[in-house]
């Protein structure tokens, strides 16, 4: 392992200065939430330790995780995290190709086994043998097993890969699972969203490396520092939701007021993202600023659950496709015609009964 | 007193042969039955609110804190019901016989099923004649097992889950009742479930309420007095 260069070694050899290093350094301890006094234990990390090798995978997928990732708002990020990782293996972003590609991915795995991290962008579809996504003339689902069989840590990329998303929508006639149905004797850190903010991205691996350690994770296997809160929670809409002033209509003055989207179904309160804080394209805006609510991409199953309008979930048993409120009227409704019902029976009974009173209770 | 010497004997049955009253009902049931009678009012009409908020309301942010009031009444009353249901589990243990009928129900006595069997008689309006109860009877046991018990607990359950994910990561309801939003599936899962549990209650509410006047009236026993004073009153002498 002697003859690994560092993280720092890297970046000197990309043309990066000591000073762009610091500088990213304490860039990257704030979008940790690490705090100032982090940045030189970054820095010394990135000097010292030898670098991580990552391999990235592609199951099924649209490559917007990809997309998102290389467009890091600080430039320096992409340089040096897609510059680290990517040397070693990422179809996508790779220079060599075909067998070239398949020889360069074995040559890591061998290379660098129980110490490489196994990112995986897209999940693998089970049916028919896996035969739905064929990398490099074999199922994924062959690839990603073998893949993972000796890393060190899974990330999963995305809402494909941490959830299922659209491949996994009902019916999912190719059988896509999110990826830990399949790798299940590894940590897997899910960083969800369709695709996950780039800076999130960044920061996951950043963390991973400079640490040597996974992210805390959260009960679903979510990193805490970038999911551990809702959209709604740090909206800066937010006052306005707590003050009762809602845009009523997408085209109301309370729309162009910048009042909350909560009645136009906005799904900040049930999604957890750090959209609200670290934004998108260089932290410009997020879907809400722009004046559109948050259709959940980053939570389980968000293409099953109704429209990106509703913030409940459409019941659908018994034929019927309703929210739950709906649903509770009509039954509210009908259990009181019912008792009004069975009131006026039992009104007519007594009104009988009591006309001959010789009716004795026999009945017991 | 006839009655009492009865239950002394061991007589599980409790055969009400004469017209006494008997003490049901102890004062902290009552106050507990009001409380959550309360609670379950505030909370049905906040959540409603929550989840279909008012007109918005004209004016600067800063000068308006509708949903916030809102919200404030809804977790208190949660918080009020929850502690309220607690303190009557406690009460199961400490009070009389009747204070744990609501939460053991003999689906293994035969006699217990002919006797839900009667009543949906008496309902359905083929039995002409009710039986007199000391506490409740066989079919409002049960329903008051099935709508109230378990619909209050689950209510307790995803409400203070969804009021963890308000608190923040690490906060007491996300470490407690946290896990019921994996369990389910996620947060907007759990937010149908809520308002499906909303109507759940409801429901059981209206068909309580009416059966309870409608008992009053018609069967042989007070009712609705019982959960006032404490005492059940029984119209006639006449055998069970």
């Amino acid at each position: 392992m002697s003859q690994i260069e560092t993280f720092y070694d890297v970046m000197r050899r990309q043309g990066i200065t000591r000073r762009s290093l610091l500088k990213y350094s304490s860039l990257t301890a704030a979008a940790l939430g690490l705090g100032p006094s982090f940045a030189p234990q970054i820095a010394h990390a990135m000097e010292t330790k030898p670098r991580t090798p990552v391999v990235w995978l592609h199951g099924l997928e649209c490559t917007c995780c990809s997309e998102s990732f290389i467009r890091s708002a600080h430039p320096l990020v992409k340089d040096v995290v897609l510059s680290m990782i990517s040397l070693d293996y990422d179809d996508t972003l790779m220079a060599a190709a075909g067998h070239q590609a398949e020889a360069a991915l074995e040559q890591t795995l061998e290379k660098y086994k129980g110490e490489y991290i196994l990112a995986v962008e897209g999940n693998p579809p089970l049916n028919e043998d896996g035969m739905f996504c064929i990398v490099g003339g074999k199922p994924f689902l062959d690839q990603l097993k073998h893949a993972a069989k000796n890393a060190k840590a899974v990330i999963a990329w995305g809402s494909c890969a941490s959830w299922g998303c659209v491949q996994a929508a009902r019916p999912n006639p190719t059988q896509a699972v999110p990826i830990h149905k399949v790798i299940t004797d590894k940590p897997i850190i899910k960083v969800p969203g369709c695709p996950p903010i780039a800076e999130v991205m960044t920061g996951v691996i950043t963390y991973m490396l400079t640490f040597g350690k996974i992210p805390e994770l959260d009960r679903q296997g979510r990193p805490k520092m970038f999911y551990g809160q809702r959209i709604h929670d740090k909206c800066y809409r937010r006052p306005h939701f707590d003050a009762g002033q809602f845009v009523e209509h997408w085209d109301d003055e309370n729309a162009r007021k910048g009042y909350c989207l909560y009645k136009v179904g906005c799904k900040g309160p049930t999604t957890y993202n750090a959209c609200s804080t670290v934004r998108w394209n260089e932290g410009t805006s997020f879907p809400i600023q722009a004046g559109h609510g948050c259709i959940g991409c980053s939570e389980d199953g968000f293409w099953d659950k109704g429209s990106f309008y509703d913030r409940l979930t459409n019941i659908k048993q018994f034929g019927i496709e309703q929210n739950a409120d709906e649903i509770g009227t009509a039954v509210a409704g009908g259990v009181g015609a019912a008792i009004a019902a069975h009131a006026a029976v039992s009104a007519i009974k007594r009104v009988a009964s009591s006309s001959h009173k010789d009716q004795g209770e026999q009945d017991s | 007193m006839a009655l009492e010497k009865q239950l002394e004997l061991g007589d599980r049955e409790e055969r009400v042969r004469k017209q006494t009253a008997v003490y049901v009902y102890e004062a902290p049931l009552r106050l507990w039955h009001w409380v959550t009678v309360f609670c379950i009012l505030t909370l049905s009409i906040t959540g409603y609110f929550i989840g279909s908020p008012l007109p918005s309301v004209p004016g600067e942010a800063s000068d308006n804190f509708l949903m916030g009031y809102i919200r404030f009444a809804h977790f208190s009353a949660g918080y009020i019901l929850a502690i309220a249901f607690i303190g009557r589990i406690y009460w199961a243990f400490v009070g009389n016989n009747h204070s744990r009928e609501l939460f053991i129900v003999p689906v293994w006595r035969a006699k217990w099923w002919s006797e839900v069997w009667h009543e949906v008689r008496w309902y359905l309006f083929m039995a002409k004649t009710p039986k007199k109860y000391i506490g409740h009877n066989p079919l409002g046991q049960l329903a008051m097992f099935c709508f109230f018990v378990i619909g209050n607990t689950f209510m307790i359950l995803t409400g203070f889950a969804l009021y963890g994910e308000g608190q923040g990561a690490g906060s007491w309801a996300d470490q407690m009742f946290g896990w019921v939003i994996p369990l389910v599936g996620q947060s907007q899962d759990v937010h149908t479930l809520h308002h499906l549990g909303m109507w759940y209650i409801i429901i059981f509410v209206m068909t309580h309420v009416y059966v309870a006047v409608r008992e009053d009236i018609m069967s042989r026993q007070s009712l609705i007095s019982t959960m006032i004073g404490g005492w059940r009153m029984f119209k006639d002498d006449k055998p069970d």
